[in-house]
């Protein structure tokens, strides 16, 4: 029971450090301009997609992978400066109604490009599962753990000790007075939208050998990083690394211990409860009080 | 979708250019797919043969010196869309025949309407209720779920297998595979210790992979569609779980297999004929007719798959249908296609009776291993 119990931590943990990356890159964007940037499952996607392409013409796994996190940016900054900019000014809804469309414009690319099948990345050091004590755990688990720590530890560090970073959290906090003290608050939210993109591909190119990719799989792994940045209190980047974390547990909890058949049910119910109780998310509270 | 559009101008241009005044009216089959959604990879392939087989009947006079036209609409896989385009194909576009109806979703929902106005429907979808009880005009090609259940069962006896654990999707296929497998287990002597299931769009299965290896099967059966069961049989190596593997046809592709890389070494699954045919004994007689249909396809659209052979086995049995009938009346063309035997297709060979309106029986599966990353004929 007890090597049971370990085996669902593991793949809470190994789902869950993914949930965490899509749901920093909702909330550093939450962060610059209070828009849920409903694309960001689909930077996710880019970055496998890309990733794979790039593999499949013949580019070494380690090159191709930062093209396509390079490339990923690179579409962040032309959604950014094309989509959003020119609508600025514009209410929050129709910001996010701008990003649904821009998230179905994505997808519609990646079909025309890469079609309808599903696509896979080889692993980056092997398909040999490794035993620890009764679970096991993929090689490629361990890289996904690995890189996610050390992301959100820059992300962190780039918020806490840079003075980009800290006028990016002013623009959250208050973007009158940030403009006002001299933050450039439209190279801000290009420099949110940039790192979101490249959080999100980078997500996408470690997942992409365990779970495969196609043009609809951003879908699916978009909700849940949202879910997990509103778990984590949304706009609150370390909230929603946490958020994304207890999501994974919990979903494998549910599916290993109750029943597989209500495995989401069980992780969407979870974000109603903390909606119902705690509105602002588990760790939103912090941000009111920094402010 | 860019060869997509210039076969559907090409095929109008060409139309247009060779039906000169006074020739006979064409023969119209209506059809309706679900060639874009979740399910196209099914639908796609279905709606290319369909296209190819039909220029190809053409090219060569026709059925009884008239020209097929077809006539066809995209479902997405929405079984509202596929009632209203089945309606507009017997109303409006007066077709005589129906062949399509990829999912058995879809083909349910049209059912009373196609069997209200009398116009023959030739399915290309598998659950086992389209075609039992029999209605009188709807037939099926593809081999059902039914099928599926009983030849891995029959393989698990040959083993000496009786502990399984099933583990499947949550889409429609998966759910009536899933009740199949369930329902025919007591009839094979086969216990059901584990129940596992999955969402389709799910990316980890090891949680239910973990509670299955603490079930004590002998043997995991996988019952799904799309990259889902290639997840599953990569989880199932992940874990060090060394059961024997049982898929369903639905994965019986070549993408499952690089999908599911080294991991799907020694995976057993019923396919159709279709996936081996360079293998089968030259006596065999399906075999000229899929390398035939094979070849064709893949100098025009890329890897075949099983799913386009339904609709060419469905489009051939109509013509010949249509042949024997000489002409398109519905009521002699139902009774046509209630008919035929010996009809050698990509999925086996077809005897339809009154009370059977598909015609296969379980030779018309072969059970293929995974090996070497690509299929071998076990029995």
């Amino acid at each position: 029971m007890l090597e049971q119990f370990f085996q669902f931590l593991v793949t809470g943990v190994t789902v869950g450090s993914l949930y965490a990356l899509v749901g920093l890159g909702f909330a550093l964007i939450y962060n610059a301009s209070d828009v849920v940037n409903f694309a960001q499952g689909e930077f996710v996607m880019l970055g496998a997609m890309t990733a794979i392409a790039l593999l499949g013409v013949g580019l070494p796994l380690p090159v191709a992978a930062i093209a396509a996190t390079l490339a990923a940016i690179l579409v962040g900054l032309l959604l950014e400066r094309f989509a959003i900019e020119p609508a600025q000014g514009a209410s929050v809804v129709t910001t996010i109604i701008i990003t649904i469309g821009a998230a179905i414009f994505l997808r519609g690319v990646a079909l025309l490009l890469w079609g309808k099948d599903f696509h896979s990345l080889p692993s980056f050091s092997g398909d040999a599962p490794i035993h620890l004590g009764g679970a096991t755990v993929l090689p490629q688990s361990l890289w996904v753990l690995g890189v996610t720590m050390l992301l959100v530890g820059l992300v962190r560090a780039f918020l806490d000790r840079t003075l980009l970073g800290k006028a990016l959290l002013a623009c959250s906090f208050n973007r009158a007075a940030a403009q006002l003290v001299g933050i450039n608050v439209r190279v801000m939210l290009r420099l949110a939208y940039g790192l979101s993109a490249g959080l999100g591909a980078i997500a996408g190119i470690l997942i992409a050998p365990i779970t495969f990719s196609s043009y609809e799989a951003g879908v699916m792994l978009g909700l849940k990083g949202f879910s997990a940045a509103i778990i984590g209190g949304i706009g609150n980047p370390m909230g929603a690394v946490a958020g994304g974390l207890l999501l994974g547990v919990l979903e494998a909890l549910g599916a290993g211990l109750i029943s597989s058949g209500y495995k989401d049910a069980i992780a969407f119910l979870f974000v109603l409860m903390v909606l119902f109780f705690k509105p602002t998310g588990l760790f939103g509270h912090q941000l009111v009080e920094r402010v | 979708m860019k060869n997509l559009w210039k076969i559907t101008l090409a095929t109008m241009l060409l139309c247009a250019s060779v039906n000169p005044a006074g020739a006979a009216e064409p023969i119209k089959i209506g059809s309706f797919l679900t060639v874009t959604g979740p399910a196209s990879f099914l639908g796609d392939p279905e709606l290319k043969t369909l296209q190819m087989v039909v220029e190809d009947i053409n090219a060569k006079g026709g059925v009884k010196g008239r020209k097929l036209e077809l006539v066809h609409y995209d479902t997405g896989g929405n079984a509202k869309d596929a009632v209203n385009f089945a309606k507009r194909l017997i109303k409006n576009d007066n077709v005589d025949l129906i062949i399509g109806g990829t999912t058995t979703g879809d083909t349910l929902a049209v059912i009373p309407d196609v069997e209200k106005e009398g116009v023959p429907f030739i399915s290309l979808a598998g659950a086992v209720e389209i075609i039992e009880p029999v209605k009188k005009w709807v037939f099926k090609t593809p081999h059902t779920d039914r099928m599926a259940a009983a030849k891995i069962y029959g393989d698990l006896r040959k083993r000496g297998l009786t502990q399984v654990a099933l583990i499947t999707g949550d889409g429609g296929f998966d759910k009536s595979g899933r009740e199949q497998l369930l329902k025919l287990a007591p009839q094979y002597g086969i216990t059901i210790v584990a129940d596992e299931s999955y969402g389709n769009k799910d990316t980890d299965m090891t949680a239910q992979l973990t509670k299955i290896r603490a079930a004590g099967a002998q043997a995991i059966i996988n019952f799904g569609l799309g990259q889902a069961p290639a997840i599953v049989t990569k989880n199932i190596k992940q874990l060090g779980i060394a059961l024997p593997l049982y898929q369903s046809h639905g994965v019986a592709s070549k993408t499952f297999i690089d999908l599911a890389g080294d991991a799907a070494e020694g995976a057993r699954l019923p396919a159709a004929a279709l996936v081996v045919a360079e293998q089968l004994p030259d006596a065999d007689p399906q075999k000229p007719v899929l390398l035939a249909y094979k070849n064709k396809y893949e100098a025009k659209y890329g890897p075949v798959s099983t799913f386009g052979g339904h609709a060419y086995d469905g489009l051939m049995i109509a013509v010949a249908a249509l042949q024997r009938a000489g002409g398109a009346d519905k009521a002699k063309v139902r009774d046509e296609i209630e008919k035929t035997q010996g009809f050698i297709g990509t999925a086996g060979v077809f005897n339809m009776t009154p009370q059977d309106h598909m015609g296969l029986n379980l030779d018309a599966f072969k059970l293929v291993e995974i090996r070497n990353g690509s299929w071998k004929i076990v029995e």
